[in-house]
């Protein structure tokens, strides 16, 4: 008598009912996952909704060298990694700077309320978000051109004005998630043995000195991890918040159009899916090489800092 | 600490005086939205948003409960599609994480990267749209609840490495009594993971409630609007008429600047209101899952 192979229908038959638990989310994984893959032939072909992905033309690479010689890929990929270096730097500082001087807060009631007030921004929707902004900028009513006005100086039109949306995305970047990664950064402050403080202290260490010399160096790895996390993801822009602030305004498009706005308009309104799909498929290439790439980095410095 | 705790130092002040600039810097915009949305339309024409209006009023308010079928339609839908897609994706998670951490199961870290793997790599945005329009998931109220929403990976691993610290002799026990994995799960398994279970029904629940993204690209009845396309319909349509007609809007009655700024207001009520429970099982279950996820 030979021992039957342990297979995975073995393993099935065995635990049906975990199996069965398991149905939905592999339902779901299988369609809008791993189904998603064989499309991404439709950007070798001239695709038409009627002749679908086995019967559309074959046209090779020209999907890919019409983007590439168009003024555009060098435009959303130069905006796709600039926003996104830049709104890693700077939420990354100012959540590490905002959550070493809330750790050397001694006030409870303090700390609480400044951390809850932090947080807000995050739970809202960057169409709220649209709102606000609007409220602030709005070349009509906003407030920041009454000040300008206060001031003497003329109202500027920023929903006319490219030149200033670099900046303007980065502050609202920073605005709604500054406040998820102070708390990311001081539950990791929660951790320290308070004995290596007390130690400094009785060697006459100043709490300036403290920051520096022990505060600091011991976020780092979380600060390096989430920073590697987030290079990982350098290729895709925030679709969510750029097209909610920004919109079909085609005037913004030099300073705020990235790789995922620019997909979104050739499939909804240019109706070019082959297109959008050349250029998503670069996306998704590009940044799996970002996410290997950075895992294995990630693997190489801290052992529990990788995903896979 | 003792004496040298209340010292006031430079340094000290320094720290409160910028973690209080950062506070105002969160706060204040949100103030702004609240106050311009009591303001009365008069006192924003005259003078432009302003902390301190000239006129407070609560015209925009009456306003949007009256006059407002529409807006209300759109927050029904809302509440309605957070509510159910809320439960269905707590219970796909968790009935996924179990099937994860039971031993029994020899082939689970296989599962787990045949889960993982859509996370890093997939076709993205038009294949997504194309498979949505195959399998009939538009127009519908289940196209706002299914694509994209009803599952994360990022939400399974985070059950998953909770339940994992589950002694793994309380399955086993069980086991010997004849429970099946159903049971188990559902008796056992999930009561115990309620934290975290709050903190994935959170995160779900925000999906939900703040999504557009099914909505701009699966549905055009706009019976069927969820109220965040709603207000990003108003603001675009708007802006679109004031380009049409070079700063005046003719025609029609085009919201006031207030009731714009009151539906967007009430929009981030419930979020307000979960807002003590937000904070605590989200900044809980980071704690826990660890930003590793």
């Amino acid at each position: 008598m030979h021992k039957k192979k342990y297979t995975l229908l073995t393993d099935i038959r065995r635990n049906k009912v975990a199996y069965a638990m398991l149905i939905p989310a592999a339902l779901y994984t299988i369609i809008f996952g791993y189904c998603t893959i064989p499309y991404m032939v439709i950007a070798f072909q001239k695709f038409s909704y009627k002749k679908g992905i086995f019967g559309s033309d074959w046209v090779g690479l020209s999907n890919f060298r019409f983007f590439f010689g168009s003024q555009d890929a060098g435009r959303i990929i130069a905006n796709t990694l600039k926003l996104n270096l830049l709104f890693i730097f700077f939420t990354i500082v100012a959540a590490v700077a905002l959550a070493i001087m809330i750790n050397e807060i001694r006030n409870r009631h303090f700390k609480k309320v400044a951390q809850s007030t932090y947080l807000l921004p995050y739970f809202l929707s960057w169409v709220i978000v649209n709102y606000i902004l609007y409220g602030i900028i709005g070349s009509k009513y906003g407030l920041l051109n009454r000040v300008i006005e206060f001031f003497g100086g003329t109202a500027i039109n920023f929903y006319n004005a490219p030149q200033y949306w670099t900046i303007i995305l980065v502050v609202a970047k920073v605005w709604k998630d500054l406040g998820m990664n102070t708390v990311i950064y001081l539950a990791t402050l929660v951790g320290f043995d308070d004995e290596l403080y007390d130690a400094a202290a009785v060697s006459g260490a100043t709490r300036w000195q403290m920051c520096w010399k022990i505060t600091l160096p011991m976020l780092m790895p979380t600060v390096i991890m989430l920073g590697i996390m987030s290079i990982g993801k350098i290729f895709y822009g925030d679709f969510g918040m750029i097209y909610a602030l920004v919109g079909d305004n085609g005037v913004l498009y030099n300073a705020t159009d990235v790789i995922d706005t620019y997909v979104f308009r050739l499939l909804r309104t240019t109706g070019n899916p082959s297109q959008a799909m050349a250029v998503s498929l670069f996306q998704a290439v590009m940044g799996f090489i970002c996410v290997w790439g950075t895992n294995y980095i990630a693997k190489k410095k801290f052992e529990e800092g990788a995903l896979f | 600490m003792g004496v040298a705790a209340k010292k006031i130092t430079v340094g000290k002040v320094l720290i409160y005086f910028f973690t209080t600039m950062a506070a105002a810097f969160c706060l204040l915009p949100l103030l702004l939205m609240v106050i311009v949305s009591f303001t009365s339309e008069q006192a924003i024409v005259h003078n432009g948003y302003s902390f301190f209006p000239a006129e407070l009023s609560l015209d925009a308010y009456k306003t949007l409960f009256e006059n407002g079928a529409e807006v209300a339609r759109c927050y029904i839908n809302s509440v309605g599609v957070t509510a159910v897609g809320t439960i269905l994706a707590v219970m796909v998670t968790s009935m996924a994480s179990y099937s994860l951490v039971t031993p029994t199961v020899r082939y689970r870290n296989g599962i787990a990267m045949f889960f993982f793997i859509t996370m890093v790599f997939n076709g993205g945005m038009v294949p997504w749209y194309m498979i949505c329009n195959k399998v009939g998931l538009t127009e519908s109220y289940l196209a706002l609840l299914i694509p994209n929403l009803i599952f994360s990976p990022f939400n399974l691993f985070l059950v998953r490495n909770y339940m994992r610290e589950i002694p793994i002799s309380l399955m086993e026990s069980a086991k010997l009594d004849g429970a099946n994995d159903g049971q188990i799960a559902f008796r056992i398994y999930f009561p115990l993971c309620k934290p975290i279970l709050a903190t994935v029904g959170l995160f779900y629940g925000i999906a939900y409630w703040n999504d557009w993204w099914n909505s701009i690209m699966l549905v055009s009845n706009s019976k069927m609007y969820t109220i965040q396309y709603y207000l990003m319909k108003l603001k675009s349509d708007l802006n679109f008429m004031r380009n049409l007609q070079g700063g005046g809007i003719g025609g029609g009655f085009p919201p006031s600047e207030s009731l714009q700024m009151a539906t967007a207001v009430v929009t981030i009520g419930p979020l307000i209101l979960l807002y003590p429970f937000l904070q605590k099982y989200i900044v809980k279950g980071l704690v826990i899952g660890g930003v590793k996820g």
